[in-house]
């Protein structure tokens, strides 16, 4: 049982400073080893939840297992005969144990909230940016990708004059097909940008793998790491707002 | 065998069932009448008690103004939200009603909230275990369509609690169904289930996995079904009268509902057989006569069949899988008979549909199946676990009246999401809360599910609160909230207010009203059956006197005998069930020996130790020994 949390190098979840609440023996973060019974939370990020390192090349395979098996144990129809306060830790530690699953089965989600967790504040650069624009009901103030400039102002007026045309109830094959040509053209992008991604993450993983070994890893060597990958994420963010602008322009 | 029996019920638009675990099988209950189907139809006799099932049918044609069927659509919804169902059901709603408000409907004088029409239904489905059990029934596990959203599991709950159930869980359809089919193939598979019902249209597209269950998307309309082909017939047939006869008869209840009848006979025939006649006798002695075939049937229903296609698309779309991905598609709910609905699933997943078990009723079999999960499980169900997810995005209204997305359509449940406020000026001790639930970009699309206030936020210069809000979706798919004001640590009090739902205390009133009541009829029918008990140990009682066994009895037992027989007599006409039963306990123990002698005389000793009313093998076809009945007469 638990094959893969044996993987899981000394991380708080594994580190065993509690006792069971119901039959005293040593416990893990979430269930007890002797009795099996569910512990209260403890609030703790998503990869120590999961026994995992800060790294970002997971394996999902591994990942998954442990998500049943501890579903499993935590579940609250695992508890649904006992007391209150089980039922009570049982919802806190699935919905735990879920939200952190979804976070990091994802490729984007997990890079995410490793940077967030890792102190940027990546919605400021991206979410609340767009989030406010749209209150205020300007346009959209983010800074676009210098290498995109021209293709996105092209695009832009396309959209406008699509807009226009569906306004007059008048049908333009030609321009359709520009810019169905341009959709196409940025979903490519929106991919590519994911493959650039995952290509960062293993300057990531070298760091956290030499912290593990006790190497020093210098603050900037971390901040370089980290802003590489907030720069592709933002640029991926904006690539995919200009699909949805487009594909609103061709539904509308 | 523990007395603590755990139900599954489908609460369904057209029909409803009870159902549990008999050893490795899930099987329905069913009614007195024998039927496995209850009908959801509610109505009021004359005297105002409830009705329930195949009994209130009638009364939708007889008393339209006392009856309701398809209540369900109604469940969690505002007087706003169904206007175009109004147009189609003969739905009464109470004129007093006021928008935002919890809709009341008119049965006869009386009005009553959805969840409690919903509650008489389930308090039938109880009634029915419990007299199969032999024994009360307070817990059940009621299944709710896939895709409804927060308001209508909520009353759909809180049905359950004014029925005096305790609600386990509520399980989505088609992911119950996903349960019955999986009992007795636990591969590992790709499942889509297509659960096309009386009301609503519900995919879910499953991955199943050494006995987990694990939603992947869902995706659904809980405004689809039977009744709207039902209401289509309807309509066309009321134009032709009115064109043919020139007769208007949509105001008429009465003549509506034996239209819808004869219809709904007729699309059902349609599934068997190539055209039907239709042939209903109108109010004046006229007749409407048309003939249909399954072709012109099939042309008129394919725009409401073709809107199951949107969501089977968008639901695949989510789980990242192609058609050809897809290893089983399963086939639930009573409109998926129509070989027309067979065959558009069939076309969609390019794959041949399970039809195994009766779609009316594996959606029942599968609560039966979760509720032994939940009761601690059973061989057949080891190793089983649900995983689902929640159907509709989680949001909270932010400035310009956009929805903010804090936990995404198809997450995992439970599942939540924390969000962090701050004041907007200087002592502000209250912020507003809007969540909304739905995929649409602006707050006005999406479904309102509640308001609420952060209140006794400590006085701070604006900005400097940090208040943190927990959001949490249970294993139900219903919503907590809860909020702490983090820099002084004080728990910050919330009022939520239920868009369109009941407070705590309209439930409560509700459950001690309906607890009266469900009192009285236990208690009721407690007395009569006890008398009828009391009657048959005293005929008992009049032939074993007439028997040579009499004489051998003591004159002393002879008198204790009589006494006994007197005191129950006595009891027997007043209203005390709990007296009469001890008196008819204390009589079958007082006549023991009596039933010897008399069995002794008559077939020996075959029957030693049985009391007089087990040893009463007189009268009727039941009796299992003919020696001993020859002996008694």
């Amino acid at each position: 049982m638990a094959n893969s949390f044996q993987t899981a190098t000394s991380t708080p979840a594994q580190d065993v400073t509690q006792s069971c609440w119901s039959c005293g023996a040593m416990r893990t973060a979430y269930f007890c080893k002797a009795c099996g019974k569910v512990q209260p939370a403890t609030p703790v990020d998503y990869f120590t939840f999961f026994g995992l390192p800060r790294k970002l090349n997971v394996d999902l395979a591994a990942l998954e297992k442990d998500f049943y098996l501890l579903s499993r144990k935590l579940h609250p129809d695992v508890v649904a005969q006992g007391s209150r306060m089980e039922q009570e830790w049982s919802l806190q530690q699935s919905s735990l144990l879920n939200d952190a699953y979804r976070t990091l089965k994802d490729p984007v989600r997990r890079t995410e909230y490793l940077l967030r967790i890792e102190g940027v504040e990546l919605e400021e650069q991206s979410k609340a940016a767009s989030d406010k624009a749209r209150n205020t009901g300007e346009a959209k103030k983010q800074i676009v990708p210098p290498d995109l400039l021209e293709e996105v102002f092209e695009l832009n007026m396309q959209l406008e004059e699509l807009r226009m045309q569906k306004k007059m109830g008048e049908d333009d094959p030609a321009l359709l097909e520009e810019i169905g040509k341009e959709k196409l053209k940025l979903e490519e992008k929106h991919e590519a940008h994911l493959r650039d991604l995952k290509a960062y993450w293993g300057n990531w993983d070298t760091l956290i793998e030499r912290e593990q070994h006790g190497d020093a890893v210098s603050p900037e060597e971390r901040r370089q790491a980290r802003d590489k990958m907030v720069d592709l994420l933002n640029r991926r963010n904006y690539v995919r707002n200009l699909v949805r602008d487009v594909n609103e322009a061709l539904e509308q | 065998m523990a007395t603590d029996y755990i139900v599954g019920i489908d609460l369904g638009t057209t029909n409803s069932l009870v159902a549990f675990m008999q050893g490795d099988n899930p099987v329905v209950i069913p009614g007195d009448d024998g039927s496995h189907l209850v009908p959801s139809v509610v109505a009021l006799d004359s005297n105002g008690q409830p009705i329930i099932g195949n009994a209130a049918r009638n009364s939708l044609i007889e008393t339209p103004e006392r009856a309701i069927y398809s209540v369900k659509r109604l469940m969690g919804r505002g007087v706003e939200d169904i206007q175009q169902e109004l147009k189609l059901f003969p739905f009464r709603l109470a004129e007093d009603l006021q928008a935002g408000e919890v809709l009341r409907i008119k049965l006869g004088k009386r009005t009553f909230t959805p969840p409690e029409i919903s509650a008489f239904i389930l308090r039938q489905l109880k009634r029915n275990a419990e007299r199969f059990f032999g024994a009360g029934v307070t817990k059940a596990v009621i299944t709710v369509p896939a895709y409804f959203n927060d308001a209508q599991r909520q009353a759909t709950k809180d049905a359950g609690r004014i029925a005096g159930l305790e609600v386990l869980r509520l399980v989505n359809e088609p992911t119950a169904a996903s349960l019955a089919y999986g009992l007795d193939r636990k591969q590992n598979a790709i499942v889509a289930v297509y659960d096309l019902g009386g009301g609503t249209f519900d995919i879910s597209i499953l991955k199943l996995h050494d006995g987990i269950f694990e939603v992947v998307a869902t995706n659904g309309d809980t405004h689809l079904g039977g009744d709207d082909i039902d209401n289509l017939l309807i309509t066309i047939a009321l134009d032709d009268i009115r064109g043919d006869m020139g007769v208007d008869l949509r105001r008429n209840a009465e003549a509506v509902q034996t239209i819808r009848q004869a219809v709904i006979a007729a699309k059902i025939a349609l599934s068997s057989q190539s055209s039907i006649r239709l042939d209903i006798e109108l109010p004046g002695g006229k007749r409407y006569q048309r003939e249909i075939t399954r072709e012109q049937f099939e042309q008129l229903i394919q725009s409401i069949i073709d809107r199951t296609v949107g969501p089977c698309k968008q639901a695949m779309k989510d789980a990242g899988l192609k058609p050809e991905q897809i290893d089983e598609v399963v086939l639930v709910g009573g409109s998926t008979r129509i070989p027309k609905v067979r065959a558009l699933v069939k076309d969609l997943f390019q794959r041949e549909p399970h039809t195994d078990l009766n779609p009316d009723e594996v959606v029942a079999l599968g609560a039966a199946v979760q509720a032994n999960i939940l009761s601690g499980g059973s061989e057949a169900t080891e190793n089983m676990l649900l995983l689902d997810v929640t159907p509709l995005s989680l949001g909270i209204e932010v400035a310009g009246g956009v929805t903010d997305k804090i936990i995404l359509r198809n997450s995992t449940i439970p599942a939540s999401a924390t969000q962090h406020y701050t004041t907007q000026v200087d002592g502000q001790a209250n912020v507003a809360i809007h969540v909304l639930q739905g995929e649409r970009e602006l707050a006005r699309d999406c479904r309102s599910l509640a308001r609420f206030d952060l209140r006794g936020i400590p006085p701070m210069a604006a900005g400097m609160a940090r208040i943190e809000v927990k959001f949490l979706i249970d294993a139900n798919g219903i919503l907590h909230v809860s909020a702490r004001e983090q820099r002084s640590g004080k728990e910050s009090e919330i009022e939520v207010q239920p868009s369109y739902g009941l407070t705590d205390e309209q439930v409560e009133a509700m459950i001690l009203d309906s607890f009266d009541n469900a009192e009285e009829d236990f208690r009721r029918r407690q007395v009569i059956e006890a008398r009828s008990e009391g009657d048959t140990i005293l005929a008992a009682l009049d032939k074993g006197k007439k028997s040579p066994a009499w004489g051998q009895l003591t004159t002393n037992e002879k008198k204790q005998i009589a006494k006994m027989e007197k005191a129950l007599t006595a009891v027997k006409s007043e209203d005390d069930y709990h007296a009469i039963r001890k008196a008819i306990e204390a009589l079958n123990q007082g006549t023991t020996r009596l039933a010897e002698l008399m069995m002794d005389s008559a077939v020996s000793t075959a029957l030693k130790g049985k009391t007089m009313e087990q040893a009463d093998l007189g009268e009727g076809p039941s009796a299992p020994h003919p020696v001993a009945k020859a002996e008694f007469e």
